[in-house]
């Protein structure tokens, strides 16, 4: 298969500012893309790989710049073309599409304008015609009601539907090349297979060549020809898609693969009383039941993912246990012994028991208080620690965790990386010696190679401190990984609830066999063979 | 001309007596504090400089102050000379020394005044905010009404039931302020208690001065910090004002407003001195601005 080259890069350098030095955050990088051809990107997060996506627009983002090398788009050299040269490319001939489709549409505009705004501008249709493709690539994009959709505001579509209608949108001007940075990250993974299916169709339809960007190695495999991996800014390999899931070349791409491989051993089925234990709780925000007669155990010293689709009422069930929800029937237990239902009726001591950990570190961590602080708070307030032992405890935790207190304990969060914001995250719940801790989604927003780390730190110190967990997610190969009990949630009830083994070996409820078939799989033909599987079924 | 350059001449001075203790203290100093310094633009350093200048004055008002701030000791508006280097007033005082004791009176008030404001509009905001409920409606409703009235008119009012005495004066136009205060102070404070880190605090069973104390009013500081520069200049205005209409600072105590006022008629000659308490006011904001520019640069991160 030799076509024309659509794009070539060479060597490119890209240096980013960080106060008044410049470093280099992409150290060389050659890419080369034929027409019609889908390029996978992937690596973990800061090697790059979303800068060397915006470089193949001749785009650098503020704070910056192109150094070296060149980047030749069919013919055009981006790097000497003028601004307007630039501008006129970019959504004709090259389209790019957003991580989060949520935050890129305006929200005060419908669909439909969005969609016409480029062919409109850039002279290829007249605005009437421009509507009329638009209902038709929505229906290529398997949107419901194509004729309608787009008269709403981005508000009122679900986040795969607005992705796609993202994909749609840059595919209105027929461009050569499509850029999708991370297209399918923040979504779950039922959702991510339409939103993966639609993607892979619509390109192969058009002929569009793309470059598909991910840290998802299965979600890439779907997708793409070929794999290049990027690490810190530099290129470990590329090979056509098969030839790398069959045999990774170099040592990290191997790691890459290898992280999905971490596994606690199996435990003995529970016994005693649990440490938590939620019984029939039914709750509401506002009249609407959110959750609908819930009941489940957490054993101390094991792991009970709670999985399910966003809206599943997973994080819901996590606020009633710690009494930021008052249930409006039903009870959470502590040791046999019933809890308030508020947070006010409970007690220091009954709050100290049960800690958590949040999805996002950033919001999580106050940014303006340093780690001595926020670790050092919860010791204070509940163990009365002060002075040398309130320190040598921070230290400890800091110790516990692996970052060096002598580096760390006077840093602000900002100056950490997402894998140890959420390290420090950890450690505030352990200074309060709990029982129980609830991790809601704590790896879904870090690469896997971090998420790997995390988790490893949790199953350790579980074991050394006989600790309980609640784990939120709706990854269900972090399930696998760490899970001893797992409750399947949707729409506000238990579908499902046993032992891991049990969860994952036939026959499963309906919903958790979609759940589990959804996970990508190291396999290029998955979601063909999948499709097909649930088109024959449906 | 003279004086144009003069001003002129002297600015160049303040900036260069800054950019030296900028060096000075980028070479003395050591840790937080050295950091500061190193993004301190030099802007900050003439404001910091300033600020300082205006403190050492109001403080010793009394020993650099060559007469006394409220006895006649000349001929009306006598032009400047070895004895009195600014002139006199339409009654006979000495400018200079009224000048001065005017930096103590003027500047002393609105900066009790704007920091009495903060004090009680932020943290009363970020309670509002971090209640809600009945407490937010109270709070926030009863403000609306105050605002819905003219400030100026209620303060006269107010003034006029409290009397005028300088406490009076601090507080009445504090309690107008602190509503608008307290409506930045609860929008900022907003955003803030929605992030996982207030539930974090919350879920730890902290307390609400807690809260407000150490988790939210640090991520509040910078809109605060940008508003205070503004409404100390403000403040000053309302002052002045007041005093216009008879119930600010009172006649024989020098401030900077009246003297404007009351030295006004000299300008028809071409004389500059009724200017001098103005060039005093502006040149103070100025640099307030000029520091919390440098602060809100810092706080908000936007040197990234």
């Amino acid at each position: 298969m030799t076509r024309d080259v659509l794009l070539k890069i060479e060597g490119l350098r890209i240096e980013g500012r960080s106060g008044d030095t410049w470093t280099e955050i992409v150290k060389g990088v050659d890419l080369t893309l034929h027409k019609g051809e889908v390029l996978g990107l992937i690596g973990e997060s800061g090697a790059g790989k979303s800068t060397v996506g915006l470089a193949a627009m001749g785009f650098a983002r503020d704070g910056c710049r192109i150094t070296g090398g060149t980047i030749d788009f069919d013919g055009i050299d981006l790097r000497r073309a003028t601004e307007t040269q630039r501008r006129g490319l970019r959504g004709k001939r090259i389209a790019y599409v957003a991580q989060s489709a949520a935050a890129s549409f305006n929200p005060a505009h419908r669909l439909i304008d969005q969609y016409c705004e480029a062919p409109v501008v850039h002279g290829v249709m007249s605005r009437d015609a421009a509507a009329k493709d638009a209902v038709d690539l929505y229906r290529r994009m398997q949107l419901p009601a194509p004729e309608s959709i787009g008269f709403r505001y981005p508000h009122q579509v679900s986040g795969g539907q607005l992705q796609r209608a993202m994909t749609a949108m840059a595919m209105s001007c027929r461009p050569d090349l499509i850029i999708f940075d991370e297209p399918t990250t923040a979504l779950d993974v039922t959702t991510q297979i339409e939103v993966l299916a639609a993607i892979r169709d619509i390109v192969r339809q058009f002929d569009t060549a793309a470059i598909y960007i991910t840290h998802d190695l299965a979600v890439v495999a779907q997708a793409a020809d070929r794999i290049k991996v990027l690490l810190r800014g530099e290129e470990v390999e590329e090979a056509e898609t098969r030839a790398m899931l069959d045999a990774p070349k170099e040592e990290y791409t191997k790691s890459l693969w290898a992280v999905r491989e971490f596994q606690r051993p199996e435990l003995a089925p529970a016994a005693g009383t649990p440490v938590v234990s939620v019984r029939g709780v039914t709750a509401a925000y506002g009249t609407v039941n959110v959750l609908e007669d819930i009941s489940f155990d957490i054993h101390a010293g094991r792991t009970v993912a709670v999985v399910g689709e966003s809206g599943s009422g997973k994080s819901t069930a996590a606020r009633v246990i710690t009494g930021l929800l008052p249930p409006s029937s039903g009870a959470v237990l502590f040791e046999g012994t019933p809890l308030p239902p508020s947070l006010r009726g409970r007690s220091r001591e009954q709050l100290r028991q049960v800690q958590m950990i949040y999805q996002m570190a950033d919001t999580a961590l106050n940014p303006k208080l340093r780690l001595r602080e926020l670790i050092g708070r919860p010791a204070q307030m509940y163990l009365g620690l002060k002075g040398r032992a309130l320190e040598t405890r921070v230290k400890d935790l800091l110790h516990l965790i692996e970052l060096d207190p002598a580096v760390y304990i006077d840093r602000l969060p900002g100056e950490l990386s997402g894998g140890q914001k959420q390290r420090i995250g950890i450690a505030r719940a352990l200074a309060a010696e709990p029982r129980l801790i609830i991790c809601d989604e704590v790896t879904s927003a870090l690469d896997q190679i971090v998420q790997e780390g995390i988790l490893k730190l949790l199953s350790r110190l579980q074991e050394e401190f006989g600790l309980a967990y609640m784990f939120i997610t709706h990854d269900l190969a972090t399930v696998r990984a760490i899970a001893d009990d797992v409750v399947v949630m949707q729409r506000g009830c238990v579908v499902e609830q046993g032992p891991k083994a049990e969860m994952f070996t036939p026959p499963h409820a309906p919903y958790t066999e979609l759940l589990l078939s959804s996970v990508p799989e190291m396999d290029p033909d998955w979601l063909t063979h999948l499709l097909d599987h649930r088109a024959a079924a449906g | 001309m003279g004086v144009a350059i003069t001003v002129i001449l002297g600015l160049a001075g303040l900036f260069a007596i800054a950019a030296a203790g900028r060096f000075a203290a980028r070479s003395t100093l050591r840790g937080a504090a050295r950091r500061a310094v190193n993004d301190m633009p030099l802007t900050a350093a003439f404001g910091i400089l300033v600020i300082v200048i205006y403190a050492v004055v109001a403080l010793t008002a009394p020993v650099l102050a060559p007469f006394p701030e409220r006895e006649i000791v000349g001929t009306q508006f006598e032009a400047w000379g070895a004895e009195h280097w600014l002139g006199t007033d339409r009654i006979g005082r000495d400018m200079l020394s009224r000048l001065i004791y005017g930096a103590r009176n003027t500047v002393g008030i609105a900066f009790a005044t704007t920091a009495l404001a903060f004090v009680v509009g932020s943290i009363l905001g970020i309670w509002a905010a971090l209640t809600g409920g009945w407490l937010d409606q109270i709070l926030s409703r009863f403000v609306d009404a105050l605002m819905a009235i003219p400030a100026l008119i209620f303060s006269l009012l107010l003034l006029t039931i409290f009397g005028t005495s300088v406490l009076s004066l601090i507080l009445v136009i504090a309690a107008v302020d602190a509503t608008r205060v307290f409506r930045l102070a609860r929008a900022v404070a907003q955003g803030i208690v929605v992030m996982d880190y207030i539930e974090a605090a919350k879920l730890r069973g902290e307390r609400s001065w807690f809260l407000i104390r150490r988790e939210i009013l640090p991520n509040a500081v910078a809109p605060l910090v940008a508003e205070f520069g503004l409404r100390f200049c403000f403040v000053f205005l309302a002052i002045s004002s007041l005093s216009f209409l008879g119930l600010g600072i009172k006649p024989p105590t020098a401030d900077w407003g009246s003297m404007v006022r009351e030295n006004a008629t000299l300008i028809t000659f071409g004389d500059v001195t009724p200017l001098l308490p103005a060039g005093c006011i502006a040149l103070l904001t100025v640099a307030v601005n000029f520091v919390v520019d440098w602060q809100l640069y810092r706080a908000s991160g936007l040197k990234e």
